[in-house]
């Protein structure tokens, strides 16, 4: 399986010598646009981000009009639905004409469908734009979460976790977890986190282990019987230290990122937390935020990713999966994505194999007011393995959910 | 004369109109097959018999694992104790008012308000009660001059610990449904003159009431009830926006173990969907003890001869919470509309900095696709449930036999049994079929719902439609068909979009089946409404909950006035 990816591998790395005209005009890509014309996709994807919604709506009418793909947005609140859909397909038998034809997907639940055998391809070296564009030897497109891509999901966007507050009501935000649980006990009540079931909660814990651990190479190795709980036991003394001081006492926890800039916009807490580095500018831009909300990392850094695109193995539209998919890809595409006033994603596009057109449209999108610089934010720190996620989840639910 | 004719309809009958006499079987195949199914394929896998992932140890393993799980235990009580509040609440409630003001203009008052009320889906209603009520939500908003706060209070008032704002949510419709179906079993017991005769013998109104007209509108209304019963243990959009979440309610809990990615934890979540059954079931069955020993214990009280207050205490507290109700709900859909027209609204400010039209304008687009689906959904499963409810009541008219009580116990089947419990095994029973992710099985899916309501809202004027008219029509010679065609549905014309209204709005408010039989690939305003509501901005969700309450009300207002408009030239019609 890996060598026959690696000379695929090779293989696109030589067509893409040719340049777009030729990956664009090739005779396999002529007949995937001719399959995929009149095909619907369904696009399984979270929904919880207002921006993303209206971003997708855009491609929707895009596809449509230039390829005549009708896409759909199958909006899911629990991107766990993303495995369970397709899984229970396979168990029934149903290998054909699966109900979802497109994944908005990373980490933990790339790594249960690719074990369980639920995507398609390799298919990344087929799409034009992924060829011309991207850096396929990336560290960061190359593995999700430790986990080899292996061409089974194309990059779309970079996510870095970021934190927000509003810089009139808080002078100084807390840069460490041990200056965090020094500021929920002095302010009870104004800090809380996304609940853990969500993927926003859940990357918190890891942000404050992969402060409190002493080794951290041991995050990039699955995690095991014997040594999870060694390693997580001072994060649990931490939370255990701090969750009596969180909003509603720990008692309730806001359903997702989102929610908890609602809360933050209403006043309830001081600071929010966010993937996207510019979230904060598009919610002053569009009147949720007031002007005076800035972002900060901690000082260690914080945790970044990849969101990944995927198709399922049972899709019934697997041409016109790739064909949004290579448009999302598109220098026009990602300049959108990644303009704040629009969806505010970092696109995952090399600067240097971009056009000189898009390369200053790029330059010149102004990130907001409150977005920190890609030289602000520094390195993101790599995802720990999926199955510290994983755990972690179960181990707050098996301590706080009874 | 009669009765001679009779035979001779029903010989007529029998050798012409075998579809018609497939009717009733059609009918109860059609809604009744998915939710037996459904059930069976749910309680195997509860049992640990699940082939497609090699389970085969039949036993009590699942049951016991899905008790282990974190929260399960808690989840449990937090079901009983919610569905048993709420409905005690509801009902007593229901009761209170209509024993207070049953022939009073402000019941009649009353009346018109609740039925639109009923339209709007629960979903919404409690998605617009969680703008109201939350620590920045509109009241706290208002209030904050006088309670001199600037920011929301750090208490927890919606999704509390005990579910109270959940039992609140559940009130808002079940009060008025249970008060209206009072009110359709008031019109079968004629209380007006029993209760005079009680009332002169020096009965309060309220004590006048129960010893007279409660005991016999109590059977009328004790399916409805129990339905109210199912629906507070069972509902998951309601239990999503309004109760806790660690642990959330018994239906929600199922429902994330049968999302989860882990295929395994089906098994548990099929056994936790068994239990939520096996509770509803044996919750039912504990009111019905609870009911024989009140009426043990309320004969005593009947006859020891006591008379009762006048009623004024118990007459102003149950115009008082009438009307609060019927405030929030209102409030509920003004603060929507509130939301989605706000520049932008921060706390404390009671009304928001300035309306725009802009958060409309940008979404009206995307609102566009779940509109249609939730019109087309709704529309057709009406369509199929009303000509199926006609079919069956035409047949009942021409064989002449009316078995009331069996045909209704069975309409309220998949009112009773709880849709988790059977929804995730009626979805394995439709993708066997190839229907999963489709129109068909989705309007299936909204019709085994649909189709009580239409029935049981059109059997009461169909029966009771005088049947002289159907036999002059007979005698001057038109065929059964043609009596059906041009004397009933005409004169039905009212009860009949009355129904249908009634099936539509059923239909919108529905979360689970479309969620189920769409497998993700439907998505209908109630869905998005319940996904958004999860976080995010609260214009766009106003924009979506605001849509999902008005369409249900226009049909139903429309199904007022067009019947109306279609006789406006027959004035003994309106």
């Amino acid at each position: 399986m890996l060598n026959v990816w690696c000379a695929i591998a090779a293989f696109c790395t030589a067509l893409s010598g040719w340049g777009t005209a030729a990956a664009e005009e090739s005779v396999e890509w002529k007949t995937i646009l001719g399959r995929a014309r009149g095909q619907t996709v369904y696009w399984k994807a979270w929904a919880g981000s207002e921006a993303t919604n209206s971003y997708i709506q855009w491609v929707a009418k895009e596809a449509n009009k230039r390829y005549g793909v009708t896409l759909r947005h199958a909006k899911i609140v629990n991107p766990a639905e993303l495995v369970s859909g397709t899984l229970a397909e396979k168990t029934v038998g149903k290998h054909t004409g699966g109900s979802t034809d497109l994944l908005w997907i990373n980490g933990e639940n790339f790594s249960a469908m690719k074990k369980n055998g639920l995507l398609y391809g390799p298919f990344t070296c087929e799409l034009p734009n992924f060829v011309n564009y991207v850096d396929a030897n990336n560290s960061a497109f190359t593995h999700d979460f430790t986990v080899p891509v292996d061409g089974l999901e194309a990059p779309w966007g970079k996510a870095q976790f970021v934190f927000i507050y509003d810089s009139a009501v808080l002078r100084v935000p807390p840069k460490s977890m041990a200056e965090l649980l020094k500021f929920a006990k002095k302010n009870p009540g104004r800090f809380t986190h996304p609940q853990v079931r969500n993927f926003m909660g859940s990357t918190f814990l890891k942000q404050v282990l992969y402060e409190i651990v002493k080794d951290r190479s041991v995050l990039f190795r699955p995690a095991m019987e014997d040594n999870f709980d060694k390693v997580t036991a001072p994060l649990w003394t931490w939370y255990d230290e701090l969750k009596p001081h969180l909003w509603r006492k720990g008692r309730r926890f806001p359903e997702s990122g989102p929610a908890q800039n609602q809360l933050l916009a209403d006043g309830e807490v001081d600071i929010s937390m966010s993937f996207s580095p510019f979230e904060a500018s598009r919610l002053i831009l569009n009147g949720m935020f007031p002007k005076t909300v800035r972002t900060y990392i901690m000082d260690i850094g914080t945790i970044g990713n990849a969101n990944f695109l995927a198709i399922p193995y049972n899709s019934s539209a697997k041409e016109g999966a790739m064909i949004v998919i290579n448009f999302l890809l598109s220098p026009e595409a990602q300049w959108r994505g990644q303009d704040p006033s629009i969806r505010g994603s970092f696109t995952v596009l090399d600067m240097k194999r971009l056009p000189d057109q898009y390369r200053k449209k790029f330059a010149d999108l102004d990130l907001g007011p409150a977005s920190l610089s890609p030289e602000e934010l520094g390195p993101p720190l790599p995802e720990p393995h999926p199955s510290w996620m994983d755990r972690i989840i179960d181990e707050w639910h098996n301590r706080y959910a009874n | 004369m009669a009765q001679s004719l009779r035979q001779l309809v029903v010989s007529k009958a029998e050798s012409r109109f075998s579809l018609l006499r497939l009717a009733p079987f059609l009918t109860l195949c059609v809604f009744l097959a998915p939710v037996v199914a459904g059930l069976a394929a749910t309680i195997l896998p509860a049992l640990g018999f699940h082939p497609a992932l090699n389970r085969y140890d039949i036993g009590l393993k699942c049951l016991l694992q899905f008790f282990s799980l974190p929260g399960a235990g808690r989840s449990l009580q937090l079901t009983i104790w919610t569905g048993f509040l709420a409905t005690a609440l509801a009902f007593g409630l229901a009761m209170l008012f209509s024993a207070s003001f049953c022939h009073t203009r402000f019941f009649r008052c009353a009346q018109c308000l609740l039925s639109p009320l009923l339209a709007m889906p629960h979903s919404a209603l409690a998605i617009g009660l969680v703008f109201l009520l939350a620590p920045s939500g509109w009241i706290f908003r208002l209030a904050s001059g006088a309670l001199g706060i600037t920011r929301p209070p750090n208490v927890i008032t919606v999704q509390d610990d005990w579910g109270l704002s959940f039992v609140f949510a559940v009130l808002l419709k079940a009060v008025p449904y249970l008060t209206l179906m009072t009110t359709a079993a008031l019109g079968q017991v004629q209380p007006a003159r029993s209760l005079a005769l009680a009332r002169a013998m020096g009965y309060g109104v309220f004590g006048a009431w129960i010893r007279t007209v409660f005991p016999r509108i109590y059977p009328l209304i004790r399916l409805p009830v129990y339905a109210v019963l199912a629906f507070s243990m069972s509902v998951v959009d309601v239990a999503l926006v309004m109760a806790p979440s660690n642990p959330p309610t018994l239906s929600v809990f199922v429902l994330r173990l049968f999302n989860s990615k882990d295929l395994a934890m089906q098994l548990p979540g099929a056994a936790g969907a068994l239990v939520l059954f096996l509770i509803v079931v044996g919750s039912i069955g504990l009111w019905r003890v609870g009911e024989i020993l009140v009426a043990r214990v309320g004969r005593r009280i009947y006859s020891s001869g006591r008379r009762g207050g006048s009623g004024t205490v118990s007459r102003s507290l149950a115009a008082g919470i009438m009307i609060m109700l019927l405030l929030f709900s209102f409030s509920a859909l003004m603060v929507l509309a509130l939301w989605s027209l706000a520049d932008w609204w921060r706390f404390p400010d009671a009304f928001p900095h300035a309306f725009t039209l802009t958060t409309w304008t940008r979404h009206i687009g995307a609102v566009g696709r779940p509109a249609f689906v939730t019109f087309v959904t709704g529309i057709s499963a009406v369509l199929v449930s009303l000509a199926l409810v006609l079919l069956c009541l035409e047949n009942e008219d021409r064989m002449g036999s009316i078995n009331r009580s069996r045909t209704l116990l069975l309409l309220y089947i998949p009112l009773l049994v709880p849709q988790m419990a059977f929804l995730f095994g009626t979805q394995v029973l439709f993708i066997r079929l190839g229907i999963v992710g489709g129109w068909i099985g989705l309007i299936w899916a909204h019709v085994l719902f649909v189709l009580p309501y239409v029935f049981l809202s059109l059997a009461d004027p169909w029966r009771s439609l005088d049947t002289r008219y159907r036999r002059s029509a007979l005698c001057l010679g038109a065929s059964p068909w043609k009596v059906f065609f041009r004397v009933k549905l005409p004169m039905l014309l009212k009860p009949m979009s009355v129904a249908c209204a009634i099936g539509f709005a059923v239909s919108a408010g529905e979360y689970l089946p479309t969620v189920f039989a769409g497998a993700g690939r439907f998505a209908t305003l109630t869905t998005e409404a319940v996904t958004l509501a999860s976080g995010g901005d609260r214009r766009v969700l106003a924009v979506y909950v605001f849509l999902q309450a008005v369409m249900p009300l226009a049909v139903y207002l429309m199904a007022i006035v067009l019947p109306g408009w279609m006789h406006r030239h027959r004035a003994g019609m309106l």
